[in-house]
């Protein structure tokens, strides 16, 4: 298993958008990727999973991948935190 | 992921809000900079012991309930300028104090919870009623928690958590029974309590953005505004865990069921159904017979079982003629 800590460096948090996305490129991968805030987890396929989080700006958030392409799939989703999502 | 552990505090117990006769009526009325203070243990203690001086076995970390004799103890107290047992009694962490009936405490009292930080609060219930309540939502807040990937739904009244893979087709069946008359729960994310250690009760994480679906290819819906409230539900206990799997043609599924297979959640043991998914499989009519046949065992009748009975009972009758007929061959 691979795990990475994210912040969440946009302004508006991850509202639908940056969910979507999140949600879309995990689906690209076929590992079991889930996030986790605080004591919640929720699994990073899924779009009303993620925007259940409502992690604001500055949440720290723990990305866990498992399964034959998990690196590359934690790879993938921090360079999406990386890149604010293309917002602000 | 248990989330029993999570800190409760005062602040939070005032906040709660319970409606109609699960509503705690509570208000601040001093220490307010003591909000912050946790409850770990889900109890109350009446303190009248231990304001008349006697601090064996006191338990100081649960709510401390002030009813109408200690309230009267402590106005007699007060009169005679007695507040040595006040002051003891608020060297103890105490979480909070709580007095009922409206009852104002004395303004020494009152002092001196300031002095310490405690928060002291006031309802206009009566004690037995107010303790009763606050156990009652004691056991629901301090239950054992467990969020779950899944869809919840109501069908012909039993709760059905559906599980299985992303894309599996979770939402677009629980769609199909919402057109069907049935209702949503939650989807996505399942926030799963156990409660009195037998009963596992669902709802979603949030009340703001539940109720919501998301659909490939459709975006975003909003259930309540589509279906009406009619289809809709808030929480409800989990009867059946379902679990759809992508058809694996290697694999033995279950074609009788006459044996009953359980998971475990939160150490509780619910039925459980394996259901494979192939295109031209109807899952909602699998899952609305499944419910009723689940009813059905529950009312006593276990159709599979019912139904070997029936076929043993066959071959005995015709075991029992052939005996008979070659018994009269003989003659």
């Amino acid at each position: 298993m691979t795990e990475k800590l994210l912040t969440v460096k946009n302004r508006a948090g991850i509202h639908a958008r940056p969910a979507a996305l999140i949600a879309q490129t995990a689906n690209k991968f076929a590992a079991e990727i889930t996030i986790e805030k605080d004591d919640f987890t929720v699994n990073a396929k899924s779009i009303m999973g993620v925007i259940t989080m409502a992690a604001g700006y500055n949440t720290t958030l723990n990305l866990k991948a498992e399964g034959s392409d998990e690196e590359a799939a934690i790879q993938a989703i921090s360079e999406l935190f990386d890149n604010k999502f293309e917002e602000d | 992921m248990d989330m029993a552990d999570k800190s409760f505090t005062v602040l939070d117990l005032l906040n709660l809000d319970l409606k109609g006769h699960n509503s705690l009526n509570l208000k601040c009325i001093s220490g307010r900079s003591g909000l912050s203070r946790k409850i770990n243990i889900p109890d109350v203690n009446r303190p009248g012991l231990a304001l008349s001086g006697f601090y064996d076995a006191f338990a100081p970390q649960r709510v401390q309930l002030f009813g109408r004799g200690e309230d009267a103890y402590l106005l007699k107290i007060v009169a005679e300028k007695n507040l040595e047992n006040i002051r003891k009694f608020f060297t103890y962490a105490i979480p909070c104090c709580v007095f009922t009936h409206s009852l104002l405490p004395p303004d020494e009292f009152t002092a001196l919870a300031e002095d310490s930080e405690c928060p002291v609060l006031m309802t206009d219930l009566e004690s037995t009623e107010f303790s009763s309540r606050l156990l009652r939502a004691f056991s629901n807040i301090f239950a054992l928690r467990k969020s779950m990937h899944g869809v919840f739904v109501e069908v012909y009244g039993l709760g059905i958590l559906i599980l299985g893979h992303s894309g599996v087709g979770k939402s677009e069946t629980a769609l199909e029974l919402i057109e069907r008359g049935h209702r949503l729960v939650a989807d996505d994310v399942v926030e799963i309590r156990c409660v009195n250690g037998n009963t596992l009760l669902g709802q979603g994480p949030n009340k703001m953005i539940s109720h919501h679906m998301e659909i490939r290819g459709l975006g975003i819906i909003n259930i309540q505004q589509l279906y009406g409230v009619g289809a809709i539900r808030e929480q409800k206990q989990v009867q059946l865990v379902v679990k759809l799997e992508e058809w694996d043609s290697q694999k033995v599924y279950d074609r009788l069921g006459t044996d009953e297979i359980t998971m475990d959640l939160l150490g509780v043991k619910i039925p459980l159904l394996e259901i494979p998914v192939k295109p031209g499989r109807n899952i909602p009519i699998i899952l609305e017979t499944a419910a009723m046949n689940e009813r059905l065992k529950s009312m006593g009748y276990f159709s599979a079982q019912e139904f070997n009975q029936n076929v043993l009972k066959w071959i005995e009758s015709n075991e029992a003629q052939a005996n008979y007929y070659s018994d009269d061959d003989i003659y």
